[in-house]
């Protein structure tokens, strides 16, 4: 094992720097090393100008993801030893404007969130007094996938559609829009057909499937697109929306 | 300077501050509200959280054994009516995210599932597999969408609260992205900034855990409460300190040493059986989980690896297919990083920082002592936690506290003052002065904030850590008085407006410093052991002194000041806790 590794890293500071740069830093080599440790290292002892995103180390919240040598990751669960001997390196996410080093824009992911609803929509709630809705562990199967979404962006980075048609509502979106769609409390999956159903909805996607690829929580979004187009051309959303449906 | 104006201004986005702001949408849609969080909503920490959130449903369970397991759990310490309030309240909140969409677990029936839990004594905590926080936060986060009532202000840092005449009128932010800074104007002030469990340098907490809003508080006059309450959780790996969730042990999990012998019977806590009993052995409280841990490594017994001491969790025996159904997670985390799979293989675990009893001292209703300026979750101190939480209950009460909050902060929204004081946005401007002015100015270099955080963090889990004494204590003291001296001496190496995430963690390290002095001056000054706080040089648990919260505040002199406030006993007389009987 090494002692030391190089880790090229993506610069750009939008205040009169001009173009981004690499700039290689030298970090010390440790097995139980993530990509985000010697980013900390650089930071913490180097240079603490070094911006990046982090929060849980733990692969959960969603906010550490990069592209390491070309591929989209989470850093804090991509070990440094794959990579040996280096150099190793680390850019943002591709597809999102940069703002400042390895930070990309994440704007336009949270407003497409929010156009297709991702919350139960009832025509009735009933009271909490009444207790809870039915729901069989077979039934939350049916969407329990798409629930685990930790909105970490890999999919959009690796999405080479969402790259040339930035109107695309893109794989976890349509993934989120789908978990609700098909959870047995919900019942509107008419309203968000007109998101999903509109051009820049399911229909962009070509089904490459890097999405499902690169994703660390195993969501599949490729799927869940796939799906939704087979269902919306069997007009399977019609039945869907038949009152009495659920308990 | 720009301002940003709201009716309710709720700080922080987690689970507590996101439940606050759906309350008020829902109590007054009229009323605007303003989330500020220093990162994405669905990055809280929240999100963590694996195993699980109490709430009596069961038949044969009843409101007071959730009581009873809380406030013995807790040492005797709890507020006996927040604990009333926050157990008959609970059930409903979680029904509330069953109709939200959260994906609870469930039995065949299509019911809601329950698991047990240490130092709870029948199964009453609901979990969505093991990855409970993080759907109970996604849930929470995609329902506030829905709400044309709230803004959300994403990566915008508040620096402080303005406060004047005893009266929280806003906050001072910074957007990350511009370096702009900003007064957000409000009529009421919802603190929900989480815990601050980074003052240590061993911990389960996320990078962002710094105990901002217990510093703002603290800085503003408020008191804060039983600081010296700091929960290490007996199961974390070694070197990351990620945490496996108590529930491995709640399904059936054994703590062994390494001789393989299951020694918590050693410890007062029960006698070994095959499989998990409620209140024994490995479900005892977790505070008296982590001090078997030191009485183990003080009589050599614990395993000696490259990362430390640690002893062993066993759940081999549960078999590959319950632990892929309940603790999934688990498995992912010790595969991806300890490079070991628990179906075949023992889990090395230490004990490691998790949770933070103490907080900003507020009513049942989350009110602070200062005029329209309320918390609520793991930055407030209500108190139902006492001297030892149990586990599930924090994201119950955040629940169930974030909501109160919320409710609350409508009424004052509506009693509230027009404009702000002239002296509130002369406090903005100088704290905009401070850092456009001062810190972001190049300077010749001095030293790094990360030097000041590592010291910090070493004097506490040197001597604030599971023992304690005197010595060690005032030895804490005086380091954090010296660390705070040469904070003035730090410079930054980044003096640019966009995305200073240098900035920004020089100004976490000013707040950690803040809440551990906190932490050190209500150790020193409680002179007992009880729950989580163990004195070596007060063994004991003394009712005649101490049946009491500690308040500290900050005297006019900049020192701390610490008091004591009775604690509230309804209807539980303080008695010896016992487990594994
Ligand atoms: C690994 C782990 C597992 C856990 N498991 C469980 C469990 O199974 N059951 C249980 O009951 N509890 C559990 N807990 C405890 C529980 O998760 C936390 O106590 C709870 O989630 C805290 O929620 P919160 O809303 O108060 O704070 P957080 O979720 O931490 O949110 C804090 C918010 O405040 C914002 N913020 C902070 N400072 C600033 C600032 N200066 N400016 C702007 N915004 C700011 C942050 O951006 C964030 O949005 C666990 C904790 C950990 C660490
Ligand atoms: S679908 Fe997968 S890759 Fe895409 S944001 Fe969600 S978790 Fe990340
Ligand atoms: S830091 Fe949270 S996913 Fe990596």
């Amino acid at each position: 094992m090494p002692d030391t590794v190089k880790l090229e890293v993506f610069r750009y500071r939008p205040e009169g720097e001009g173009a981004p740069v690499y700039e290689t830093f030298e970090v010390p080599y440790r097995d139980e090393w993530m990509v985000l440790d010697a980013l900390n290292h650089i930071k913490d002892h180097q240079d603490g100008t070094l911006s990046y995103r982090w929060a849980c180390r733990m692969g959960v919240c969603g906010s550490c993801g990069m592209t390491v040598n070309g591929e989209p990751v989470l850093t804090c669960a991509t070990y440094l030893e794959p990579f040996l001997p280096g150099p190793i390196r680390v850019e943002p996410l591709h597809g999102f404007p940069v703002i400042r080093d390895l930070v990309g824009d994440l704007e336009d992911f949270v407003e497409k969130l929010q156009r297709v609803k991702p919350w139960i929509i009832r025509e009735e709630e009933k009271p909490t007094s009444e207790g809870e809705y039915l729901q069989t562990p077979e039934e939350m199967d049916a969407y329990k996938r798409y629930s685990m979404c930790i909105n970490c962006m890999l999919c959009y980075a690796a999405c080479p559609i969402y790259e040339l048609e930035p109107g695309f509502i893109g794989p976890a979106a349509i993934a989120l829009a789908q978990r609700y769609n098909l959870d047995s409390r919900d019942e509107g999956a008419r309203e968000r057909h007109e998101v999903l159903a509109e051009h820049e909805g399911v229909w962009s996607c070509t089904f490459v499937g890097e999405c499902s690829i690169v994703c660390p929580k195993d969501v599949d979004p490729a799927g869940a697109i796939q799906r939704y187009k087979v269902d919306a051309t069997l007009d399977f959303f019609r039945s869907l929306v038949t009152p009495g449906r659920s308990p | 300077m720009e301002t940003v104006h709201h009716d309710v201004l709720v700080i922080g986005g987690g689970g507590a501050g996101l439940r606050a702001a759906i309350a008020v949408a829902e109590a007054d849609p009229r009323l605007t509200v303003g989330v500020a969080s220093k990162v994405y909503p669905m990055r809280s920490h929240t999100v963590s959280a694996e195993g699980g959130a109490a709430a009596a449903i069961r038949p044969e369970d009843s409101l007071d054994e959730h009581a009873y397991d809380t406030i013995s759990g807790g040492d005797w310490l709890c507020d006996q009516d927040a604990v009333e309030v926050f157990v008959q309240e609970a059930p409903e909140e979680m029904l509330r995210l069953e109709h939200w969409g959260c994906p609870w677990s469930r039995n065949p029936d299509g019911r809601i599932a329950t698991r047990p839990f240490g130092g709870m004594k029948l199964e009453r905590t609901w979990y969505a597999a093991d990855k409970t926080g993080f759907h109970l936060l996604h849930t929470l986060y995609q329902t506030s969408l829905r709400f044309p009532s709230i803004s959300f202000h994403d990566e915008w840092f508040v620096v402080d609260l303005l406060v004047d005449e005893g009266r929280c009128h806003g906050a001072v932010a910074i957007e990350l992205a511009s370096g702009k800074i900003v007064a957000l104007i409000a009529r009421s002030v919802v603190l929900c900034t989480g815990g601050g469990g980074r003052v240590y340098p061993f911990t389960t907490n996320a990078n962002i855990k710094t105990g901002d809003g217990m510093a703002f508080a603290y800085r503003a006059g408020v008191p804060l409460k039983d600081m010296e309450f700091v929960q290490y959780h007996p199961t974390g790996l070694p070197f990351t300190g990620i945490l496996i969730t108590e529930a491995t042990r709640g399904e059936g999990g054994w703590l062994v040493n390494k001789g393989g012998y299951r020694y918590l019977q050693d410890y007062d806590l029960g006698t070994p059986e095959p499989g998990p009993v409620k209140r024994s052995m490995e479900l005892g409280p977790r505070d008296r989980l982590s001090q078997a841990f030191v009485g183990e490594e003080e009589k050599g017994r614990t395993v000696t690896t490259q990362w430390g001491e640690v002893v062993h969790l066993d759940i081999r025996h549960l078999g590959e297919k319950l632990i892929d159904e309940r603790l999934p997670f688990v498995r992912e985390l010790c595969r991806k990083y300890q490079k070991i799979d628990p179906v075949r293989e023992l889990i090395p675990v230490r004990p490691v920082v998790h949770y933070m009893m103490g907080g900003v001292h507020t009513d049942l209703d989350g009110a602070t002592p200062v005029a329209g300026l309320f918390a609520a979750g793991e930055v407030a101190c209500v108190s139902i936690n006492g001297a030892n939480r149990l586990g599930s209950n924090s994201l119950t009460e955040l629940l169930v506290f974030g909501a109160r909050a919320g409710k609350r902060a409508v009424q004052e929204a509506e009693d509230a003052p027009d404009r702000p004081p002239d002296a509130a946005l002369t406090q903005a401007l100088d704290l905009e002065r401070q850092i456009h002015g001062n810190l972001l100015r190049p300077a010749e270099k001095g030293e790094r904030v990360a030097t000041i955080r590592d010291e910090m963090q070493a004097s506490l889990e040197a001597h604030a850590g599971i023992y304690r004494e005197e010595e060690g204590l005032t030895t804490a003291r005086d380091k954090l008085r010296e660390l705070r001296d040469r904070m003035a001496g730090v410079t930054l190496d980044d003096t640019s407006l966009t995305f200073n995430t240098e900035l920004l963690h020089y100004l976490e390290v000013r707040n950690l410093l803040d809440v551990a002095e906190a932490v050190v001056h209500s150790a020193l000054n409680r002179e007992e052991s009880r729950g989580s706080h163990q004195r070596r040089d007060f063994p004991e648990r003394d009712d005649d002194r101490f049946l009491a919260h500690s308040l500290v505040r900050r005297s006019s002199e900049g020192e701390p000041e610490v008091e004591l406030l009775p604690v509230t006993i309804t209807r539980w007389e303080p008695a010896e806790r016992v487990y594994g009987k």
